[in-house]
């Protein structure tokens, strides 16, 4: 247990003990993201899979909207320590945009509009964990929060969700993204609280 | 290298504005840390019930002292404490330094940034006077503007001081923009800072400004959006927003 601070109550809830260690529940929806948000044209956008022999599978906007749209329910964890919970989504499960990709790579480096990466191991996003998303609540992504469309993967800290997605590269070795250059942690679990490198 | 967990006393409270109030830290053995990056608090209930809060650091780094500056917002868990419940020689713990990416320090950047603009939105204005006082006490003379939008004049935060520095201080220009109420004579009224605004106050865009903008994500998304409007390039942009607790 910590130092105890004279005084200091807190306020419990029965939510709150379900959420991982050193997270507070907020009913809205903050914004996290490091510059401007990137305006991105819905006629130009595409998202691209590259492999690690260079093939690259690209998604028109037309091309992911015609592919099968799942709604999941889930949980949202920010490292700077703020959940929420039960948000729903409409997109496409990463389980379908990589059902034909040829590869034999252990790591992604996500990539954004705006520059942003972030990286994960191939396996977190499969099997039902991660989708491409363009609807929030039933409406398009905004673009603060990553619209017109970012990754989500819930299970890992929101930072690996990147917005604003343009693509995925896939890769034999693990290569850091943005926030992981910059002392973030490389895995990012909230529930072991993963926080900082060497979490 | 994990990041680790320091017991930190509160030393000096220092009353901004009626809402927002400076706490300073004792913090033994803290490795030092860069304008810009900020700190998580954790606080322990005698029952053993703990929470934790980031906030950003209002002083550059002075060794085993450390300066927050928290606004305490009216339903919040933790700020309502920190303002106006924790005491002269109580114990919080602190870990850190977080962020490595919204800092300036007039020695690392030296050649690369020759002019800094800072867009503060309310208490957005803390990470930023970290800046500004790292360059006032390194005697620097990089050009450095800082607008600030608030509310009112008895919301400004660090007033006297900024006056201070901006008369002082070679370079500092310090803009106030009032939102609801503008002070006495104000050849402005008062009402947002808009993106066409921002343009005239900010410096026309160049390769050698550098802009961080810090606030509450609605301000933030506003004036990074008419910076870019203005011509700035995304990457000159460097962004900090806060939600609500």
């Amino acid at each position: 247990m910590g130092i105890v601070t004279p005084g200091f109550r807190g306020r419990r809830s029965e939510e709150a003990a379900e959420l991982p260690p050193g997270q507070y529940l907020t009913s809205d929806f903050p914004v996290l993201s490091a510059g401007p948000t990137p305006q991105v044209d819905l006629d130009t956008w595409t998202f691209t899979v590259t492999t690690e022999g260079y093939e690259q599978t690209t998604w028109t906007w037309e091309d992911l909207l015609a592919l099968p749209q799942e709604h999941p329910t889930v949980d949202l964890h920010c490292v700077t320590r703020w959940s929420k919970l039960g948000t729903t989504w409409t997109g496409v499960s990463l389980d379908v945009l990589l059902e034909d990709v040829e590869t034999a790579a252990d790591f992604v480096l996500v990539h954004s509009y705006g520059g942003y990466t972030t990286n994960l191991p191939l396996e977190d996003l499969l099997d039902g964990q991660a989708w491409i998303v363009h609807e929030l609540e039933g409406d398009p992504l905004p673009s603060a929060h990553g619209g017109p469309a970012r990754l989500l993967v819930p299970h890992l800290y929101l930072w690996k969700s990147a917005k604003w997605v343009s693509g995925l590269d896939l890769l034999t070795e693990d290569e850091p993204g943005f926030w992981e250059q910059l002392g973030y942690h490389e895995y990012g679990d909230p529930w072991r609280e993963q926080r900082y490198s060497g979490d | 290298m994990r990041l680790s967990w320091y017991p930190a006393t509160l030393v000096e409270r220092r009353a901004e504005t009626p809402t927002v109030a400076t706490l300073v830290l004792r913090v033994p053995g803290w490795p030092g840390h860069l304008p810009g990056q900020h700190v998580d608090v954790r606080l322990t209930a005698e029952d053993g019930y703990s929470t934790q809060r980031s906030y950003s650091l209002a002083a550059p780094d002075h060794g085993a002292v450390l300066e927050i500056t928290v606004q305490a917002l009216g339903d919040g868990e933790v700020s309502p404490f920190l303002v106006e419940g924790l005491v002269v020689g109580d114990p919080v713990e602190l870990r850190g330094p977080v962020g490595g990416w919204f800092v300036w320090s007039p020695v690392s950047v030296a050649g690369l940034v020759d002019r800094v603009l800072l867009v503060a939105g309310g208490s957005g204005v803390v990470p930023l006077m970290a800046m500004v006082r790292a360059r006032h006490e390194a005697g620097s003379t990089v050009p450095m503007r800082l607008v600030y939008s608030v509310r009112t004049p008895a919301d400004v935060i660090y007033a006297d001081e900024l006056d201070r520095l901006a008369k002082e201080d070679d370079g500092l220009e310090v803009l106030l923009v009032h939102t609801r109420e503008a002070p006495p004579g104000s050849g402005r009224p008062a009402g947002r800072l808009s993106a066409d605004e921002l343009a005239t106050l900010a410096w026309p865009p160049a390769d050698d400004v550098r802009a961080y903008v810090c606030g509450p994500t609605a301000f933030v998304d506003a004036a990074a959006a008419g910076l870019v409007r203005a011509g700035y390039h995304d990457a000159a942009i460097r962004t900090e927003r806060f939600g609500g607790e």
